[in-house]
């Protein structure tokens, strides 16, 4: 089967990459890209695992065709800190424990971000529905919780 | 001595006894032992058997040192998760 | 002399030891870098996937593969007929089958071969077009189903063990297990209040969101690498090389990170298959579950029914108590009913009972541990009757508990004498937790549930490097599910004397560190942690003779303190580990030590847990409003990890409780093996988990420390339970308590007082 180019901007840079028609852009980022910290727990839209940011809104990348992604803006969790500087939600998430296995956090991270672009100033139901989409098995939600409304805290008083 | 009580399931080798006073010093010699009374008993207890000695439940036992006084149960090997 | 009898094991206070420090792998963790099993690509990987039986019993008459191995891009098919005849033990001979099919399929989702191909597209086409020929068979699904008078046998000849006189006849009960004292009926006839209820809970999966995932390259010398996530790599290599027949020394595993495990990564399913695969291929080969294939063909926990009766007096105490419990095996042998048996009433002083446990094989996928294997389902049972009990005698639900608490030197219904435990010590915690008095609202209730788990020792092996810096290399061979180098870096700290920062904990191969038994049983920071230490202590009288050596003077007259040896009477300059380390060549060579163990002093866990839980009279659904949980955790080394341990076995509870199960139709497949239809807690279904650490030290560890991973998840079944039942008045008994089913209570049901 004759594959198609693929030209996106993932995490700032200009990248192209070869797909089928039938492929998913969570294949295409991990396999074709190598953005491995982009996971899959199901493949069917119902962990979060995959969630990037597709032209700024939170998506699962399992649930996207690779064509659909054609001159589009992705972001992964290796595209969140600044370098060497990490954003603070990942200080956050490492200062508060809110990881065990670490399967998840990416996804959480890149759900949390799109949250907290939207709405900087989220109580802590706005966090718990915010990220229901994302699963976790280790924590119980706690730490990950406090974590997002820590750095939410951190990230308003940085703008003041 | 040490004083071996046996699990209900363990009773019908026994003879129905709970418990028995028996002079061994350490694992091995207390299933030699038992195995002499109570024919089949140290096979019965080869396989998937922990060793609980004054409380302290002991996986892979067979040479433990048993101190005098001690007691002595004979449990089902345990999966973690 | 074992590391608890060693002095230095009480040290006064400590500076490392419960601290909050940033976990070693964090940074990977944050920022995509660590690699779990699926990411690893190597040149020339082909992609796996595998055949499995869409029965739920069948006799496997033929499998054609001819016009699979013909399609372009198909570079290996393995069967059954590929692997050794299975050998050892039954258990392990079980294993076998489990993981390929021979004769029979016993469950849906049972594998039947597997596909190596240049893609993951061509290897599932090849799945399509493999040929197998089945006689199906009747299939039994429930414990009912299985015990009963001409049940259709899963296993010829299967004769029950535990019987007495052994039975004549085959069935599917492979085991029975009797635990007893005293005399049940005067245990009866001393209680004023009898409570008899049977209650049932459905299987239930680990629900690690990492699909297992394995990669293994096989080489023309005969030899295997295998990158592979579980939750221990020495087991992985043992339980692989018995289902290929090969030595385990053939076999390299090298672990990946590990998205969750819960003892549901504590075996193979994938790696002998891969190993196979690329063997024949002569290539790398990567093979990664769907998220169906996990639910339908990895152990989940078993299913359980349990019947209860039991008795107390007016004066609160537990007289007797009766129980018939049998759980769901899966297709072969073993599930966790012997610890379910002997947990059910370990927290209790109950003078007169009998516990009589059956396992018993069913046409569903082997069940394997998950956290506190065994122990929910019959802490279910125990829990929810306790409760009732107290409610009918008209006594404060953990008063009543505290009446009957075990303590230190109370013999165990499983035998022996309770050493040091902490188990009033959680229930005072949450008697005066204020949680525990606080107002509850409108169709609210209030629920309480205790759990004991054993926790485990077993076989650890640690290194210590001193690198020439002075800074610290701790090599283990555990794998960090939920922070455990962080406690292996806070104890080697503790124990070095030097900055958290300056001790790297590795994860090593099985080529690189000795045997590490799984990361399981809760055993790692006691068991790994005691190696550690153990190293640790060996690397410090190395470091007092380096200095002896260096100032010319007696060992004896050297002291190891902060970090840096010091002279007794103070006539030399301290040398810093640093320092000792920069002069090595000088005074032996690197600085090194290994340590090994079967560990000792394992100290038990128990958990008492307190629940809100609003109950919609509507539509019968719940919501869990406020849960705190007191657990005696002996000492906390990295207490953000302890929280989270505690936290999250709550919640996989809670889920148990209220949503999740197993689905089958009448052809005995599963109709809900997805995260849509198997519905795990979200944030949004949960409040904040208050996690309060109890520390009753373990005189059998060096710091204190006893297993924390499991006994979380025994209270929560009966505590939301307990809960609904306050908020509902009915007694429910039989989970998950689905809107469904507490709607059907609500309006069907009979109210109780």
């Amino acid at each position: 089967m004759a594959r198609r180019l693929i030209n996106c901007v993932v995490n700032g840079d200009e990248t192209d990459f070869l797909c089928e028609d039938g492929d998913s852009l969570l294949d295409s980022l991990r396999n074709e890209v190598g953005l491995t910290g982009v996971k899959e727990g199901c493949g069917t839209g119902d962990c979060g695992a995959c969630s990037v940011l597709l032209n700024g809104r939170v998506t699962c990348s399992c649930l996207v065709f690779s064509p659909e992604a054609d001159g589009a803006t992705i972001t992964t969790v290796e595209g969140l800190a600044d370098g060497d500087h990490l954003h603070p939600l990942q200080e956050c998430f490492l200062e508060g424990a809110a990881l065990q296995c670490g399967i998840c956090t990416p996804g959480f991270l890149v759900a949390a971000k799109a949250l907290l672009d939207a709405n900087p100033n989220p109580t802590e139901s706005e966090v718990r529905y915010g990220l229901a989409g994302n699963l976790c098995r280790c924590t119980g939600y706690d730490k990950i919780v406090r974590a997002v409304l820590e750095a939410a805290a951190q990230m308003r008083e940085a703008n003041v | 001595m040490v004083r071996v009580f046996f699990s209900a399931g363990l009773r019908n080798l026994t003879g129905g006894a709970a418990n028995i006073e028996v002079e061994a010093g350490t694992v091995k010699r207390l299933l030699a032992e038992l195995d002499a009374r109570y024919p089949g008993m140290a096979e019965r207890l080869s396989e998937g058997t922990a060793v609980a000695i004054n409380g302290e439940i002991i996986n892979d036992a067979l040479y433990e040192p048993i101190p005098d006084g001690a007691e002595v149960h004979f449990l089902e090997a345990l999966k973690g998760g | 002399m074992t590391i608890a009898d060693d002095p230095a094991t009480t040290l006064p206070g400590y500076k490392w030891v419960g601290t909050r420090p940033i976990r070693p792998d964090g940074f990977d963790k944050v920022t995509g870098r660590a690699r779990f099993g699926a990411d690893l690509t190597l040149a020339g990987m082909l992609e796996g996937a595998v055949l499995r039986s869409p029965h739920a019993h069948a006799r496997i008459v033929s499998i054609d593969t001819t016009k699979a191995l013909a399609l372009p891009g198909v570079k290996a098919i393995v069967t059954g007929a590929d692997f050794p005849e299975p050998a050892g033990n039954p258990t392990d001979q079980d294993m076998c089958r489990n993981a390929m099919a021979r004769e029979k399929v016993l469950y849906e989702g049972h594998v039947v071969a597997a596909v190596a191909a240049t893609s993951k597209r061509i290897a599932r086409k090849a799945l399509d077009a493999i040929e197998v020929q089945y006689e199906v068979l009747p299939h039994v699904m429930t414990v009912d189903e299985a015990m009963a008078p001409g049940a259709v046998l899963l296993h010829d000849g299967m004769i029950t063990k535990g019987m007495d006189p052994a039975p004549t006849e085959p069935s599917n009960v492979a085991s029975r297990v009797v635990y007893q004292r005293g005399e049940l009926d005067k245990g009866f006839a001393d209680a004023d209040v009898i409570v008899e209820r049977t209650f049932t809970t459905k299987p239930v999966h680990q629900g690690y969101i990492e699909p297992h995932a394995a990669v293994a390259d096989t080489t023309p010398d005969g030899r295997s690498t295998v990158w592979c996530s579980s939750q221990g790599h020495f087991a992985m290599r043992a339980y692989s090389a018995k289902v290929l027949g090969w030595d385990p020394s053939r076999l390299k595993v090298i672990p990946a990170e590990i998205g969750g495990g819960f003892g549901g990564k504590t075996t193979i399913y994938l790696e002998p298959l891969a190993v196979r695969l690329s063997q024949k291929a002569g290539r790398p080969v990567r093979m990664v579950m769907d998220r169906d294939e996990v639910f339908m063909a990895t152990g989940p926990a078993s299913a359980s029914k349990v019947t209860i009766k039991m008795g107390a007096n007016k004066a609160g105490e537990i007289t007797a108590a009766e129980l018939w419990m049998a759980y769901e095996a899966g297709a072969y042998p073993g599930s966790a009913i012997g610890a379910g048996s002997m947990t059910a009433l370990a927290p209790y002083n109950i003078p007169h009972f009998i516990i009589e446990g059956f396992d018993v094989v069913v046409n569903k996928p082997r069940v394997y541990s998950y956290r506190a294997p065994g122990a929910p389902q019959s802490a279910f049972a125990v829990e929810s009757v306790v409760d009732e009990l107290a409610h009918k005698l008209g006594i404060d639900p953990i008063d009543f508990r505290l009446q009957n608490a075990v303590e230190e030197g109370m013999q165990a219904p499983y035998g022996p004498k309770y050493q040091k435990i902490g188990f009033k010590e959680t229930l005072e915690a949450i008697k005066h937790h204020p949680h525990y008095s606080a107002p509850l609202g409108p169709n609210q209730g209030r629920g309480v549930a205790a759990g004991f788990w054993f926790n485990a020792g077993m076989n650890s092996s640690a290194v210590v490097h001193i690198n020439e810096d002075g800074n610290a290399t701790v090599v283990t061979g555990s794998p960090d599910i939920g922070g455990s180098r962080a406690s292996m870096a806070l104890m080697a700290a503790e124990e070095l004397g030097i900055d958290y920062n300056r001790v790297r904990p590795v994860v090593a191969d099985t080529e690189q560190v000795g045997f590490n038994d799984v990361t399981g049983g809760s055993r790692v920071t006691l068991a790994t942690g005691a190696a550690v230490v153990d190293a640790c202590r060996k690397v410090i009288a190395d470091l007092r003779a380096r200095a002896a050596k260096t100032w010319d003077v007696p060992v004896e007259q050297v002291e190891w303190v902060d970090g840096q040896a010091q002279h007794v009477d103070g006539s030399q300059p301290p040398l810093s580990l640093a320092a000792i380390a920069k002069g090595w060549a000088r005074t032996g060579g690197p600085i090194s030590a290994a340590a090994t163990l079967n560990a000792r002093g394992v100290g038990a866990g128990f958990s008492t847990q307190l629940v809100d839980v609003e109950v919609d009279p509507e539509t019968g659904h719940t919501s869990v409003v406020r849960y705190t949980t007191a657990q005696d955790a002996g000492r906390a080394i990295h207490p953000s990890y302890v929280e989270g341990q505690l936290q999250g076995g709550v919640v996989q509870g809670i889920g148990w409780a209220l949503n999740e199960e197993y689905i089958y139709n009448a052809d005995g497949k599963m109709d809900n093996p997805s995260f849509l239809d198997y519905r795990i807690p979200v944030a949004s279904d949960l409040p904040m988990i208050d996690a309060v650490i109890v520390e009753v030290p373990n005189p059998g560890h060096p710091y204190g420390v006893r297993g924390v991973g499991e006994v979380g998840i025994v209270p929560p079944l009966a505590a939301v339970a307990n809960a609904v039942a306050a908020a509902t008045h009915r007694r429910f008994t039989d989970l998950p308590l689905s809107p469904p089913r507490v709607l059907d209570g609500i309006l069907n049901g009979t109210e109780e007082s």
